[in-house]
């Protein structure tokens, strides 16, 4: 009896307490820089494409909800000549970001992406490029790669020498 | 013919008035409930959402008004009606103010008791054309906790009438002139609000809905405007009981500055909203705690109440 007064009193007391609810088109959310929301293709700081087209992303998906398909310029630098991503099989798990090896693919804190249509949920590439860096600024796959693509000739990188004639004898 | 008229005017408005109430109590327990779970509930349609009972309603009128097949017609399409009706006649006996109130009967307690307890047919005969089984447990926990807190109700009532000397409500009303009925009949009042609790099928007397156990009990199978019809009736209900507590206990429209019909109006409000709290805060109880409750201890409880305030009685004449 006491405490079936006591849980009423507690409850009472709630009156005074202060709302937990967000107001959310009028208020936003606080979304943290790893949340993982829309998925976006970012560029390099040169505004190249960042993607190669390695397939690792499609790979990684557990929904299997990225389709693209690789191809070449002139200069032998990979891009992907289409880049699908349906959002309406889309989990988010972030997968596919850990799965890129050239910081291509990023989950971005933002998740308002309702759509009347649902076939527009299904983002082409000109539709997920971004001209940002995203969370990996002043990065180049192609500046620390060994393959000569248009940016930097063989052997001119940072921490690179230059190629050797392994057929010479001279030092 | 004056006389008639007024009286037909007067039954007008109550019903008019007695409805839409009951309707906005919707939006009132949705805003209370979320108030003590530190959320704001409906708050969108209109200033402080109000007009969600206008959306719900018209949604209600456009669902599909389904009878099942397997169910008993006729008494599937009555059953609705008659808690509502049984509801709204026990306000023909309740004194709102001096002069506001349709019938002034001279057993107007026993009316009460007698209306609010027919209630319960809905319920039973409800869940019994549903022709479903749990409508038909929903409907069997619903007569057995009428017979049960039914007696007790009456029990706690009768020290009331027996200060009082009068089963007419205005005669108890003026009764409380000098103290209100609850400062001599604390035990009594208890015992009236647990009993009003289980008579509505509030929380945490709801076993015959209990929607965690038999999906929503004796109203299971029912839809669109039947529905809510119950749900119309059991706000009614609480509208109800909650007037009844005032009147008998909290001296009715008794009070001072202010015109009684406020009065009146106010206290209810306040065991309204006190119902609401109870919603908020109480689990429901097992059925067969609710048995024992009833019979080994609250019974008990009322007959010695009666027992105690008829010595007194005695004594004083």
């Amino acid at each position: 009896m006491i405490s079936l007064l006591r849980s009423i009193g507690l409850i009472f007391l709630h009156m005074f307490r202060k709302r937990e609810t967000i107001q959310y088109p009028e208020e936003k959310v606080v979304l943290h820089p790893r949340w993982r929301g829309r998925i976006v293709l970012t560029r390099d700081p040169d505004g190249g494409e960042r993607c190669v087209g390695c397939y690792l992303c499609a790979a990684a998906c557990p929904v299997d909800c990225i389709s693209l398909q690789a191809t070449e310029d002139e200069n032998g630098r990979r891009y992907p000549a289409f880049f699908r991503i349906n959002f309406s099989r889309c989990i988010f798990c972030g997968y596919c970001e850990e799965a890129c090896p050239t910081y291509a693919i990023q989950l971005t804190p933002d998740f308002e992406m309702g759509e009347y249509n649902r076939q527009n949920l299904v983002y082409e590439k000109e539709d997920l490029l971004i001209d940002s860096q995203g969370k990996y600024p002043g990065y180049n796959y192609y500046k620390v790669a060994g393959l000569a693509a248009g940016v930097k000739g063989k052997g001119e990188g940072a921490n690179e020498e230059p190629p050797v004639d392994i057929r010479s004898l001279i030092p | 013919m004056n006389e008639i008229l007024k009286y037909t005017l007067m039954i007008v408005i109550l019903l008019f008035t007695l409805t839409t109430i009951a309707a906005w109590l919707i939006w009132l327990e949705r805003r209370m409930l979320a108030l003590w779970q530190d959320r704001y509930g409906p708050n969108r349609a209109g200033p402080f959402g109000l007009f969600i009972v206008a959306a719900d309603t018209i949604k209600l009128f456009f669902k599909e008004d389904w009878i099942p097949p397997f169910a008993e017609k006729a008494v599937f399409v009555f059953a609705p009606a008659i808690v509502a009706a049984a509801v709204l006649l026990s306000f023909v006996v309740v004194p709102f103010a001096p002069d506001i109130l349709v019938a002034d009967l001279d057993v107007g307690l026993l009316f009460f008791l007698a209306m609010s307890s027919l209630g319960v047919y809905s319920i039973v005969l409800g869940g019994w054309a549903s022709n479903n089984k749990y409508s038909l447990l929903g409907a069997l926990r619903g007569a057995s906790q009428m017979i049960s807190y039914e007696v007790f109700m009456g029990l706690s009532l009768m020290g009331v009438v027996m200060l009082s000397g009068s089963f007419r409500l205005t005669d108890i009303v003026m009764a409380q002139k000098d103290y209100w009925f609850v400062v001599t009949q604390p035990v009594a009042f208890v015992l009236f609000l647990t009993a009003g609790i289980a008579e509505t099928h509030r929380l945490p007397f709801d076993i015959p809905e209990a929607e965690s156990e038999l999906v929503a009990g004796f109203h299971s199978e029912y839809s669109g405007m039947k529905f809510g019809m119950f749900f119309i009736g059991e706000y009614l209900g609480i509208i109800l009981i909650s007037a009844m507590v005032v009147t008998i206990f909290f001296g009715g429209w008794l009070g001072p500055f202010l015109p009684p019909i406020v009065w009146f109006t106010l206290k209810t409000f306040v065991f309204i909203i006190f119902f609401i709290l109870l919603r908020a805060s109480l689990p429901r109880p097992r059925y067969d705690q609710l048995m024992e409750y009833g019979w080994k201890i609250i019974l008990p409880i009322a007959l010695l109440n009666l027992l105690v305030t008829g010595g007194f009685t005695l004594l004083k004449a």
